[in-house]
């Protein structure tokens, strides 16, 4: 059902209404084998090989802040979609949308990073398109990418294989880019030092699937937060998981934003994190190898799947009662009560 | 050193402070009412309500000023919103809020020029850097946050600031408490009352309660920690057979609350009645803006009309904020009515009972 | 309803401050709290101190219920 007549930021989220405008409109009429998994990358098979493909639109404001700009993101975020569906990512495309005005050493320093961003990745822009709009038409630039990867051999990750017992891990702090965006676009007087984790993450997914047999799924928790995330694992599934307040990650800085505007780090967006589901007799070595790359501050295990209760996810909170943790609902705003 | 916030987290120290609960709750059922929206935050985050006995039931109050704002005043925002020159500027509790026939929110898709705050000190900023424009700012809350707002149209007053106006709805505690008391609708053994509200106007605005109504009052804290001590001292005035007011929360609030801040509020608004959204019109619970500051005054400074109020049919929430129905009673709840699309207020704050019941309780919302 | 936090005033400058929480800084405004000097903490409301903490009673409070709690946990170790 979509109620609104219009469409809202909350539509852009990333959470519930994001969910519903997917499932009830595009879904609706894009239907195919191919899409309505609703997976982060479609898999197609041609011939003998697995390819998964990707596209993400990159809008954000600000168009550079602490640890990364545009140009990163636009790179990061459609390696990361192919990384966590179990792909070695290969080639990306590039459209751009420019707002015209916009300063073209502005561009260049968007351009220079997504090489550099491309070539940590290991994936080459191998097309691309340009537009440019009149001024007022666009937030100075919009950048789409679409990427295809090769699945790695024998790969198989997805909801279906998560079972009772199975372990949650995180590889680092939650809430870093999601603060990072916040306090550079807002006008409040807020000063906090902190870098987005912006970054790809298909080294660490590469290493983890060549190494380990029990990788369920893995998704990059970005809009929406990992509330958002973990409640994807579990809607219509015949478990539930159960994170543990206490041991989710959170840089006091994170917390020293979110407590005054009423914020939940839990849905605040994330540009470089994983959060994987492995069979408990292999999250330790999901520990070891995160760790074996240094830009995974602080990998660890968060929660695990339980039986009950079905298709929702438990947080144990700090002082040791229960709670729901739901989807993202609504934009988040900054509140006085 | 001490930081005011783990501190009063710890799960040992709430772990003793629940089996005292346990240990002297004499099996009676009995009703504690939050007034604050703040505790009903703290009760769902935590699971306080998980960790009590059975027959100790919490239920949430009249104090969420986005919940009891009535329909009128959103419908006015927008009307303002919709003129030429006009910037509104509102916390972002506001934005979702639903009026007679829609949001700010909505409106914002319409082109209206809304901006989002964290002090209204910001709202003022806003003006000063677009001297071409109108900025309203929406005034809502509590005595705690009715003196910011003073304070900011002092400033702008002092300033000569004029392009920048307040759109009230700031409202009083203890007479909606008294309100509520008076509707005799509701069966409520001891209140949990707001500690940020108190830090500005002491703790004797509660007397009247325990003296007349000979209810308990305890003003609390907004950890876990400080909300269960308060339902143990509820506990044990009602075993002692004793109503009195009594302060949980000393370290931030003084018997006579701050002098200054009451002074800033009294100094810009005076008492009027006013409208709650769900509970009618209660006399002398709003604060309107004195004449003397009536330039920032944004209901003088613009003729504003709307079309007539309309509010969502059946909706409960005034049942829901009065105590007398939960959640689960309206059959708009989870159905049509969620927080991204809320019919009644109770549903648009985060702290709102129907918004808290959805996020952490909710046992169905596809 | 009033979401306030605890935050330590690090600067003072007129009738603003910088108070910071978990390394996070926040400008806020005294106007309420007048005679606040660096290093008290507040509890801030929408970007103003409305009121000083006091550390006696939120010691007196912690040190009642650590008190309890140890007993508590004598009791169930004996």
């Amino acid at each position: 059902m979509i109620s609104d007549k219009r469409i809202t930021l909350a539509h852009g989220s990333g959470g519930l209404q994001t969910h519903k405008l997917i499932k009830n409109l595009f879904r609706k009429y894009f239907s195919n084998k191919y899409l309505n998994p609703l997976e982060d990358s479609a898999l197609l098979k041609t011939g003998t090989e697995n390819l998964l493909f990707t596209t993400d639109s990159h809008v954000i404001k600000p168009l550079f802040y602490p640890g990364g700009n545009i140009g990163k993101l636009a790179v990061s975020g459609t390696v990361n979609d192919l990384a966590v569906c179990g792909a070695v990512p290969q080639w990306i495309s590039c459209g751009m949308i420019i707002e015209e005005g916009f300063s073209i050493d502005d561009l260049e320093k968007i351009v220079i990073s997504m090489k550099q961003t491309a070539e940590d990745a290991g994936v080459q822009i191998v097309t691309g398109d340009t537009k440019v709009v009149e001024r007022g038409n666009a937030d100075g630039i919009y950048i789409n990418t679409a990427g295809i990867g090769t699945r790695i051999e024998g790969v198989d990750l997805g909801v279906h294989n998560i079972q009772p017992g199975d372990m949650v891990i995180i590889n680092g702090y939650i809430g870093d880019h999601g603060t990072a965006i916040i306090t550079t676009r807002e006008k409040f007087p807020i000063n906090i030092d902190i870098k987005s984790d912006c970054r790809p993450l298909n080294k660490e997914t590469i290493a983890l699937l060549s190494k380990l047999d029990g990788i369920r799924i893995m998704r990059d928790p970005t809009r929406g937060g990992v509330a958002t995330t973990l409640n994807e694992f579990v809607e219509n599934q015949g478990y539930g998981v159960q994170i543990i307040e206490k041991n989710c990650p959170i840089r006091p800085v994170v917390s020293g934003l979110c407590e005054p505007l009423g914020f939940d780090p839990l849905y605040l967006a994330n540009e470089g994190k994983l959060i994987i589901v492995v069979a408990s007799d292999e999250a330790q070595n999901v520990i070891e190898i995160l760790k074996s790359f240094p830009e995974n501050d602080n990998p660890c295990i968060i929660g695990e799947v339980v039986e009950e209760p079905k298709g929702k996810v438990v947080m144990e909170t700090s002082i040791g009662s229960s709670r729901i943790l739901d989807m993202l609902s609504g934009e988040m705003l900054p509140r006085i009560c | 050193m001490l930081k005011y916030i783990d501190e009063f987290r710890n799960p040992n120290l709430v772990k003793s402070v629940v089996v005292r609960i346990h240990g002297e709750f004499s099996g009676k059922a009995v009703k504690f009412m939050e007034v604050c929206g703040g505790h009903t935050v703290t009760i769902f985050k935590y699971g306080i309500q998980k960790l009590l006995p059975e027959r100790v039931y919490l239920i949430s109050g009249p104090g969420c000023p986005v919940c009891v704002t009535d329909v009128a005043f959103i419908d006015k925002a927008i009307a303002l919103a919709h003129r030429k020159n006009v910037i509104i500027t509102s916390f972002g509790d506001m934005i979702r809020v639903p009026g007679s026939r829609t949001s700010l929110q909505r409106e914002k898709g319409n082109g209206i020029d809304l901006r989002i705050c964290y002090s209204p000190m910001d709202a003022l900023t806003i003006a000063r850097d677009n001297p071409g424009k109108e900025v309203v700012f929406l005034g809502i809350g509590f005595e705690t946050t009715a003196p910011t707002v003073a304070a900011a149209i002092k400033l702008a007053a002092d300033n000569n600031v004029r392009n920048f106006s307040v759109l009230s709805a700031h409202k009083t505690m203890p007479q909606a408490m008294q309100a509520l008391l008076d509707s005799g609708e509701i069966d409520i053994h001891g209140f949990i009352c707001p500690g940020h509200v108190s830090a500005i106007t002491g703790i004797h605005i509660y007397d009247f309660i325990a003296e007349k109504y000979n209810i308990p009052c305890v003003v609390s804290g907004f950890e876990p920690l400080d909300m269960l001590e308060s339902i143990l001292m509820l506990i044990r005035q009602i075993n002692s057979d004793n109503a009195t007011v009594e302060n949980q929360y000393a370290r931030s609030v003084r018997e006579y609350g701050n002098q200054t801040a009451i002074e800033i509020m009294n100094e810009v608004f005076e008492a009027v009645d006013t409208e709650w959204r769900g509970i009618g019109t209660i006399p002398g619970s709003g604060l309107g803006i004195r004449t003397d500051y009536a330039n920032y005054d944004a209901e003088r400074k613009f003729d504003i009309s709307i079309e007539s109020v309309r509010e969502c049919p059946g909706c409960i929430c005034g049942d829901i904020m009065r105590g007398v129905k939960v959640p689960w009673d309206c059959k708009l709840f989870a159905k049509v009515c969620h927080p991204e699309d809320p019919k009644g207020s109770c549903m648009v704050s985060n702290e709102g009972t129907c918004a808290t019941w959805y996020k952490y309780a909710a046992k169905e919302n596809g | 309803m009033c979401l306030a936090v605890p935050m330590k005033v690090t600067e003072i400058d007129g009738m603003e401050a910088v108070a910071e929480v978990g390394g996070a800084k926040y400008r806020i405004n005294l106007t309420m709290m007048p005679d606040i000097q660096p290093g008290d903490y507040v509890i801030v409301h929408a970007g103003f101190a409305i009121e000083k903490l006091d550390e006696a009673s939120a010691l007196e409070t912690l040190q009642i219920w650590q008190d309890i709690a140890e007993f508590d946990q004598n009791k169930q170790s004996r």
